[in-house]
């Protein structure tokens, strides 16, 4: 039975997923947050012109941007020869 | 409000005045799309390569198609004017319009692709009552269609007449007329081709922009918010009003992200690539290629604050709208603010030809072929029926273009937003994940989302106080998300448990389960 392999291939893939989406609602929702309950802290600027809170809104960016990389890397390495390996055998 | 005396604008912009250059930019760019649209149609002979480009885009190519899709004039025009007038608080929009994308790539591309053919009421659809939950899935797909159009149409009228001196009504007939010919004779291929052309003129305009502004600060960016905070004091780089009600901010933030997730224009571009390891990389190049664009904006928004002034650019547009173009003007004179002119008009067509393919499809796929026709009609009358709802939805949004001129619709994106986060997305994810859902609890869960939706933004200061003028609203949030949201999740999961047994074989359920990873 090929199938317990099958399944165990998507649970990988929904745990990946489901950490990555955790981690990114985290990260947006924690600026929003922050946004709302601490301005001072955002206002503060760590070199004259760069505050906290643009210095954080340009990494949440650049931080999705990064989960999807990281996301599409396992994917590219682990999964898709997993997958091509499964199709591969003649029972599937 | 205008420092600067409004006679001052005749003298210091050509914007409102015919620009020979944004005139031929212009019609350099209708004769490039309409030439892939004659191309596209000589390809497009089947329902696949009419909804789907028969599936042979590649993922370069749909990344900058989806980001082309996304990007609208409201978050070029919109955003760099939202900086330029009030600072930091336009980056909490940008970073918003951002985050659903890898919500998009890690839960909804792959299953998505794997499991549907068109719409995305085909994988909501699959092992359940078709008929039910495509009506319910049709409605939610056109309520975020029609708000969507009404939002942009409106929107182009007003800005081509800003731009190029047009009538109002010309302006939106003209988008109706090209837009019509990209859907209705290219079909997916040609509107995929026109997302890209625009996706890189408008990155490259952003790009060069960007460089022009940063040119004057020794291309340190840092240099450059310093400047705006000398002229304008340290608030404009800290969080300013736009957040004085965080439950607000929190619901539109839900709304942005799952919102993403859920517009049928995106995720009927999953469809038009070959395989789900496609589907991945494409989303993987758009969040870079719509994150880099939030990016630029974000310097044209503080570069137009220092180099143009807020007073300047409020004006000549209230909205700030007009900030990105008087920075291109200012920086790059007459012939680069055609250039912006004519790329924010590329953008506005090729935004709503997305949407009427996608309003098109769920009438025709989900809504003609699936349930009148219960899946028996051929591909000569799909195709026909097709065409004909895309000549239906573009009438549409030219009469509601016209018919809400002047009218206050800004409030209709985040309407057509609220709806995909609470129609669509929920049900889209229970159906993914919870093999459980049944055909009754979809429909549930859809109708809920759009129902109380639109009620609770009817009932919202948006419509009830901005709108109507009363002086409160019932519901004091603007954004519903927060609570309907869950609610539509809610319903989904209480009516599959009453509605009983699952109607599907096991059989049945471990093969679709087994679609999902492979793909077939």
């Amino acid at each position: 039975m090929p199938h317990p392999t099958i399944q165990s291939l998507a649970r990988a893939r929904w745990r990946i997923a489901l950490i990555l989406t955790a981690l990114m609602v985290v990260l947006y929702f924690g600026f929003i947050l922050l946004i709302a309950y601490d301005k001072p802290l955002l206002a503060h600027q760590v070199v004259p012109g760069l505050s906290v809170g643009i210095l954080l809104g340009a990494l949440v960016i650049v931080t999705s941007w990064l989960l999807t990389w990281i996301y599409m890397r396992w994917a590219n390495r682990h999964y898709d020869p997993a997958l091509k390996q499964l199709k591969g055998e003649p029972r599937l | 409000m205008p420092v600067l005396p409004s006679d001052l604008q005749a003298t210091t912009t050509s914007l409102g005045h015919a620009n020979p250059v944004a005139i031929a930019c212009f019609f350099v760019f209708i004769a490039v799309t309409l030439g892939i649209t004659w191309w596209a149609a000589r390809r497009t002979r089947t329902t696949e390569e009419f909804y789907a480009a028969g599936r042979t885009i590649k993922a370069g190519q749909n990344g900058l198609a989806l980001a082309g899709d996304y990007m609208s004039a409201a978050s070029f025009l919109g955003i760099a004017g939202l900086v330029s007038t009030s600072g930091f608080d336009g980056l909490i929009y940008s970073t918003g319009w951002l985050v659903g994308w890898p919500v998009v790539l890690f839960l909804i591309a792959e299953p998505l692709r794997n499991l549907g053919k068109y719409t995305f009421a085909d994988v909501v659809a699959l092992n359940r009552r078709p008929g039910p939950v495509r009506v319910a899935a049709a409605l939610g797909t056109l309520s975020t269609v029609v708000f969507y159009l009404i939002a942009q149409m409106v929107g182009a009228g007003g800005l081509i007449k800003l731009m190029f001196g047009l009538s109002y009504e010309t302006a939106i007939v003209l988008v109706g007329i090209a837009m019509i010919a990209y859907v209705l004779f290219g079909g997916m291929l040609a509107t995929t081709w026109v997302q890209i052309v625009k996706a890189v003129l408008l990155l490259a305009g952003a790009f060069v922009l960007a460089v022009l502004v940063l040119a004057r600060f020794g291309m340190n960016p840092v240099n450059l918010f310093r400047a705006a905070a000398a002229q304008y004091g340290d608030k404009v780089l800290a969080p300013g009003g736009l957040v004085s009600k965080p439950l607000d901010t929190i619901s539109l933030g839900m709304a942005l992200m799952f919102g993403t997730a859920g517009l049928p224009h995106i995720l009927m571009r999953f469809y038009t690539v070959p395989d789900a390891a496609t589907a991945r990389r494409s989303v993987f190049y758009a969040t870079g290629l719509i994150g880099g664009f939030y990016l630029l904006t974000f310097i044209l928004g503080f570069g137009a604050m220092v180099l143009v002034g807020p007073a300047a650019i409020t004006a000549i547009d209230k909205g700030g709208n007009m900030a990105a173009p008087l920075l291109a003007e200012l920086l790059g004179g007459t012939p680069f603010l055609g250039f912006i002119a004519a790329v924010a008009f590329a953008t506005i067509l090729a935004v709503v030809a997305g949407l009427t393919l996608s309003g098109a499809a769920a009438i025709s796929h989900d809504l003609w072929v699936n349930v009148v026709r219960k899946g028996t009609a051929n591909q000569g009358e799909q195709l026909r029926v097709a065409r004909v709802a895309t000549l239906f939805l573009g009438a549409v949004a030219v009469t509601l273009g016209i018919t809400f001129k002047g009218q206050n619709v800004a409030f209709m994106v985040s309407l057509a937003f609220a709806i995909a986060a609470s129609a669509n997305f929920p049900a889209l994810i229970l159906s993914i994940f919870w093999r459980r859902t049944t055909g009754a609890g979809a429909v549930a869960s859809m109708l809920t989302g759009t129902v109380v939706t639109l009620v609770l933004i009817y009932l919202s200061p948006t419509v009830q106080v901005d709108i109507l003028k009363h002086e409160h609203a019932v519901f004091p949030l603007k954004n519903p998300a927060i609570i309907t949201i869950p609610l539509s999740f809610l319903a989904g999961i209480l009516v599959s448990l009453l509605s009983g047994q699952h109607a599907s074989s096991d059989e049945r359920l471990r093969r679709t389960e087994e679609q999902m990873v492979s793909g077939h």
